[in-house]
């Protein structure tokens, strides 16, 4: 256990936590934005799948990652758009629906994938940008040398925290998401605000996937392997709040980071491998079995609205 | 809403749905230009419900297998098996989740097909259930040591720590810092096989200290590159992993130059540069064997065993490597070892 607690450990191990958390961060806080205005989307997952894979392919194509990334974003708002439509303009119930949308994309990517690109091919990988001054700090600087993804991500806390309690938009979705009747009766187009944070949220997922492929530099068919379940349990997790849901995906991150390196140095024997990698899931229920009522949900949150 | 609302709707949604069927349905081209040589997906993936192109006008074949079919790992090494056959099946890949597994099983034995491979240890369960409902359909299914029991049941494994033991012997002899990193998935199957008799061979061929990281999962790429790279930053200057996840773990070590040792299917084709040998399973050699006992009218019953004295197991070198004469000897000496008995894999 002592060779873990070296500095240059566990600042590896907290770098690795941070690069783990990023693509969590991303979906996460994007569908903070939308259940705060009522809006729930199971599919993230399936949105970063596509995401991933049109953010891989336009990679290989153009080499270009920057213009991968946009990819991302332009696949999530497109599947922004045709969730907004199931569930605003149909109503239809937005459980099924995300788990209809999740579905779509784990098999329309694997389809993709196996039309347009066939077997694992490896891009380029964002290189990692040091933030001045801070990276050349001896023993701790890897810290501070991470893709500009990864900074974005981080960035976002603030921006999307900001946005919801500072601007007009961010009142008007706090209250779409409260109590739609009313903001209605106040001249607020609910589904319009609705349409909005339905478009961030599934941009970001889309983003969330094109991280998450850029950083392995490989696609493969259900890359995601759930992940933007846990984004949306880290939603919860977070209490709707961005500053805790970053620190939910850190602590997610982290576990998983940790439990690798422990790995490595043999300080988890073989025997509690596979119960080890179980780890990270496991402390998420029972944190979420911990804040069970003591949080308190947006009150629309999966209501349509229907106006009387 | 205004009224016009309603038909920005509609247009909304029409043009959605033509940019994602013209999407799917794009270049056919491009397909077969990006899949390069690889036929292996073209034959098997696009038309899953023709009827085949059988070398054996008698016998339809399925495949049931948990990832896509190009996989560079478990899957591709039994399409391209199939395919050495001459053999078209109907495949359903990519059922990481057995219920669908069951489901695909049991819908091609419902439509009368012949032989059905249910190429995955976790589809076991299944089998039981399913295999005894169509007494006249011949399952085959691995890795598995056993056929439960069941007479229309064939079970096929591989002896993965023969090729395990020879893949560690040129890693013991090429690492530098002693210190190699190993990739593994779930602590099951041939996986277990492989990384044990890897470590042995490696231990035995100078190695000093063989890390070996299952990740829980058979399919989490990002989790396998991270694995990696903790292994590199632990000392490991060579690395090796088992299953589809590891094409993660292959990424960070192209990224560093640190070469790697492939099992199931020939990885080369993932980094030239990096990979130095791929022990491939050529499950034909078994496959024949059973498709020949199912003509003569056995319908299951048996194992069968992928191993180097079978020729089930090659070690195909990558030929772009600069490997040691010396280190390559030692291994042929390794594989010749073993197919006498005079090396034992540990295992």
């Amino acid at each position: 256990m002592s060779e873990f607690f070296t500095v240059s450990v566990l600042v590896a191990t907290l770098a690795s936590g941070i690069r783990l958390a990023t693509p969590y961060l991303f979906a996460a806080l994007g569908e903070t934005v939308g259940q705060r205005s009522g809006v729930l989307n199971l599919g993230v997952d399936g949105v970063m799948l596509l995401g991933a894979f049109f953010a891989h392919w336009t990679a290989l194509e153009t080499g270009n990652l920057w213009l991968a990334v946009l990819v991302g974003l332009a696949t999530g708002l497109v599947m922004g758009g045709i969730y907004a439509l199931i569930t605003l303009y149909f109503k239809a119930e937005q459980g099924i629906s995300g788990i209809g949308i999740f579905l779509f994309g784990l098999g329309f990517s694997d389809l993709m994938f196996e039309v347009k690109i066939g077997s694992p091919k490896f891009t380029k990988q964002l290189p990692d940008v040091d933030i001045p001054f801070l990276a050349d700090i001896p023993e701790i600087g890897e810290l501070f040398s991470q893709s500009l993804l990864t900074y974005g991500a981080f960035i976002m806390v603030p921006a999307v925290a900001l946005l919801l309690r500072r601007t007009t938009f961010g009142m008007n979705v706090r209250a779409v998401g409260e109590n739609p009747q009313a903001a209605d009766s106040l001249g607020v187009s609910v589904n319009r605000v609705r349409l909005t944070t339905i478009l961030i949220g599934n941009s970001m997922a889309g983003v969330a996937g094109a991280a998450l492929v850029l950083e392995a530099k490989v696609f493969q068919p259900n890359l995601t392997q759930g992940l933007g379940f846990i984004a949306v349990a880290l939603v919860y997790f977070g209490a709707w709040r961005p500053l805790y849901v970053m620190a939910g995906a850190l602590l997610y991150g982290l576990v998983q980071a940790t439990v690798i390196r422990w790995k490595v140095l043999d300080i988890i024997s073989r025997e509690f491998s596979d119960i080890a990698a179980m780890a990270p899931a496991v402390l998420t229920v029972v944190a979420l079995i911990v804040l069970a009522g003591r949080v308190q949900a947006p009150s629309a949150l999966t209501k349509p609205f229907e106006r009387h | 809403m205004s009224n016009t609302t309603p038909k920005l709707w509609r247009l909304l949604a029409i043009l959605l749905a033509l940019v994602l069927v013209a999407a799917a349905c794009g270049d056919d081209d491009d397909a077969a230009d990006t899949s390069g040589d690889d036929t292996s997906g073209d034959d098997t993936s696009g038309d899953d419900t023709d009827d085949g192109d059988m070398a054996d006008d008698e016998l339809t074949v399925a495949l049931v297998a948990p990832s896509a079919v190009d996989d560079v790992a478990f899957t591709q090494s039994m399409v391209d098996a199939l395919d050495a056959l001459g053999i078209e099946p109907q495949v359903t890949p990519g059922t990481f989740v057995i219920e669908e597994a069951a489901t695909a099983l049991r819908g091609y034995a419902e439509d009368g097909v012949d032989v059905i491979i249910a190429h995955g240890t976790q589809y076991g369960g299944s089998l039981e259930e399913i295999a005894p409902d169509f007494p006249e359909t011949t399952f085959i299914w691995g890795t598995a040591t056993e056929t439960k029991g069941l007479d229309n049941v064939f079970a096929y494994f591989p002896a993965a720590d023969q090729g395990g033991y020879v893949n560690g012997i040129i890693a013991g002899a090429l690492t530098e810092s002693g210190t190699i990193g190993v990739v593994g998935p779930v602590e099951a199957g041939d996986a277990v096989a492989y990384i044990d008799g890897f470590k042995n061979g490696a231990e035995a061929s100078g190695a000093t200290e063989v890390s070996i990281v299952y990740t829980g999962s058979f399919g989490d790429v990002a989790l396998a590159a991270e694995t990696a790279t903790a292994h590199i930053a632990n000392g490991a200057d060579i690395l090796t992993g088992s299953a589809q996840m590891v094409v993660g773990a292959v990424g960070v070590a192209s990224g560093e130059g640190v070469p790697w040792f492939g099992t199931q299917a020939n990885q080369t084709e993932l980094d030239p540069e990096i990979v130095v040998a791929s022990q491939v399973y050529h499950w034909e050699v078994v496959l024949d064997d059973m498709l020949e006992l199912r003509e003569a009218g056995t319908l299951g019953g048996e194992v069968f065993g992928l191993t180097l004295e079978n020729g089930g197991l090659v070690i195909e070198y990558n030929e772009a490597f600069d490997l040691d004469p010396e280190i390559k000897a030692a291994a042929d000496a390794a594989i010749a070892g073993i197919i006498d008995g005079s090396v034992s894999t540990g295992v």
